[in-house]
């Protein structure tokens, strides 16, 4: 198995400046630290050959890059209009209700972040649920307790 | 016109699994790019132009003009670019998601018809970081590509995935993220044309217009051109959402009427309620009444309305819906999305933003109204990118079409609709500090 420090020099190798790596390196760094902590800046920097600081003005810009640890798994309401028109503040709260904390919090045993998001590009198969980066459709209130126990259980 | 779809970029989705090469080879796929490759490149760019096309990202221009602009390999000899806007992330619209899924070799192959029309050997396909599903789509499409010469040519193709910003649709933002910085748009002129990518010629096009591009060269320009209406010829990619009883992506030809969209293809509107309004191309249009929907749905119709198809995201609300908590969620939308850079749209949306949660608490005065159109006003045309002005234009078009609506909130010193309406006490992100990280333990 390739490093990470490999794997992000085939990345660049794909563009003809090897800073257009920048998301999918941090993308990387990120899964392979859980979340883009100072450590995983440097590496991403030191892949990339440029500086932590650079790596974190960059990711500080985009949504789906987190500076601050969250949970195992993360739980995203679309709650933007289409979704919000069929009951999507009512599947955040059944969220809620099934983890025990608020939209935006994480669970005590660290698995589990809930929060909700910008419209995800699923308007007609509302509400849409992102479940660590995978999209559930069609969610009611009544599909949230099947869902929380899917991942407690760890599948 | 009737209310049916009419296939074109979806065509054979129906009946085969076209996400295989082998399926969509058997209903002659790749065709049209070789008949591309028997013309010369400005033949390619004639047709397109014959064709009428015009960009269904949003902007609708004309995709063969946008092509004419870029210089020819001998007037400037660095590497030329074809970028694809696979960002797709405005509210209510959701069809490149769907194309790229169904027909990504259709797709693929439009990219490979643009790549020969602007004599480029790199293709940068940009598709927005949360769309897991097409990408993996996309990726497995792309290696049997690549056991295929024949097909991909000398072209490179490459999948590059966002991480989450709104504003990277925005051309030159889409640029700026790809050459790996923060996606704040740049200053134009240069306009892509000329210096693109890596201040080299680039075209940014949208899924659809590329996945549109086969059947365009297969038939040929000119017939395409008899498709639709006027100034806006051929098919649409329609996302119809929110109070429908049969919400998806539906594929018309332009100029069907925006009533045969929500009632005969959308199915109506369930519980027998009434309409009240309809956004009509993604959040950043401005709205129309119910009974404003006897409209075709095409670039010159609406515009009489004021209005535009955008990226084709119809949006139906029923009469629960309050106009302050849409505006509300649409302004909180802006808000998160503003990228910072010029100030009239990072202001004036949380301004837009507070005086609206001011008027559905029923603390505003009446004089806040105006306030809300003179913020708005303050934010049309006085920014780098079109982000904030459609904020601007959408929000104040809820002012002005149920201005009755808004001053009842002053008047009653509160909603009058309260948690009967849908989009009442919806969480945004921005309600929760934007894009802070969550508050976790460490």
């Amino acid at each position: 198995m390739s490093t990470y420090y490999e794997e992000v020099q085939e990345i660049k190798a794909q563009y003809p400046d090897g800073r257009s790596a920048a998301l999918p390196a941090l993308r990387l760094a990120q899964e392979k630290h859980g979340y883009l902590s100072p450590e995983a800046l440097r590496e991403c920097a030191d892949a990339l050959g440029t500086t932590p600081a650079l790596c974190e003005a960059v990711a500080s810009f985009y949504d789906m890059l987190h500076l601050a640890p969250t949970g195992r798994h993360i739980v995203e309401v679309c709650t933007n209009v289409s979704c919000a028109l069929v009951g999507a503040q009512q599947v955040l709260e059944s969220f809620e209700q099934e983890l025990g904390i608020r939209a935006g919090e994480t669970t005590d045993d660290g698995e589990v972040t809930l929060r909700p998001i910008e419209c995800l590009g699923g308007c007609g198969w509302a509400t849409v649920v992102s479940i660590d980066h995978h999209y559930r459709t069609h969610v009611k209130p009544a599909d949230v307790p099947a869902i929380v126990q899917e991942l407690r259980s760890g599948e | 016109m009737a209310s049916e779809q009419r296939l074109i970029v979806m065509a054979g989705t129906d009946e085969r699994d076209l996400t295989r090469l082998a399926e969509y080879e058997a209903i002659d796929g790749y065709s049209a790019l070789q008949k591309a490759r028997g013309m010369t490149p400005q033949a390619v760019i004639d047709d397109v132009i014959a064709s009428e096309l015009r960009g269904r990202g949003g902007a609708f221009f004309p995709t063969g003009r946008k092509w004419s602009f870029v210089p020819k390999p001998e007037q400037n000899p660095n590497p030329h670019y074809v970028v694809v806007n696979a960002d797709e992330s405005e509210p209510g619209s959701f069809k490149d998601n769907e194309i790229m899924s169904r027909v990504p070799h259709r797709f693929l192959e439009g990219c490979l018809i643009a790549a020969h029309a602007i004599e480029s050997k790199n293709v940068f396909v940009y598709i927005r970081g949360e769309y897991t599903g097409p990408y993996e789509i996309l990726l497995a499409a792309l290696k049997e590509l690549e056991g295929r010469p024949d097909l991909r040519g000398d072209v490179t193709i490459v999948l590059h995935r966002g991480a989450g910003a709104y504003i990277c649709g925005e051309e030159t933002a889409l640029l700026e993220s790809l050459e790996g910085k923060r996606g704040q748009p740049r200053t134009k002129p240069p306009f892509p044309a000329g210096q693109g990518l890596y201040a080299s010629p680039t075209v940014v096009n949208n899924v659809e217009t590329l996945a549109t591009l086969p059947p365009i060269i297969e038939m040929g320009g000119a017939e395409y051109a008899k498709l639709g209406v006027p100034d806006s010829r051929g098919t649409r990619v329609v996302s119809i959402s929110g109070h429908v009883e049969r919400p998806g992506n539906y594929e018309i030809e332009n100029g069907t009427s925006l009533r045969e969209l929500i009632y005969d293809l959308g199915g109506g509107i369930p519980g027998g309620r009434d309409l009240k309004a309809v956004i009509p191309g993604g959040s950043s249009t401005v709205i129309l009444k119910g009974d404003e929907i006897d409209v075709g749905y095409d670039f010159n119709s609406l515009l009489k309305l004021n209005t535009a198809m955008g990226s084709a995201g119809v949006v139906a609300l029923d009469d629960r819906c309050c106009m302050v908590q849409l505006g509300i969620r649409i302004s909180e939308f802006y808000e998160h999305e503003s990228c910072g850079k010029c100030t009239p749209c990072r202001e004036g949306t949380r301004w837009m933003t507070q005086i609206l949660r001011r008027l559905e608490s029923g603390e505003a005065l009446q004089s806040e109204l105006d306030l809300l159109l003179d913020v708005c006003d303050r934010i049309n045309g006085k920014c780098l990118c079109p982000l904030g002005e459609t904020a601007a234009v959408a929000v104040a078009s809820y002012v002005e079409k149920f201005r009755g609506e808004f001053s009842a909130h002053v008047e009653q010193g509160g909603c009058p609709f309260g948690d009967a309406s849908p989009l009442h006490d919806v969480l945004a992100p921005v309600a929760m500090g934007g894009h802070l990280p969550s508050a976790v333990p460490v």
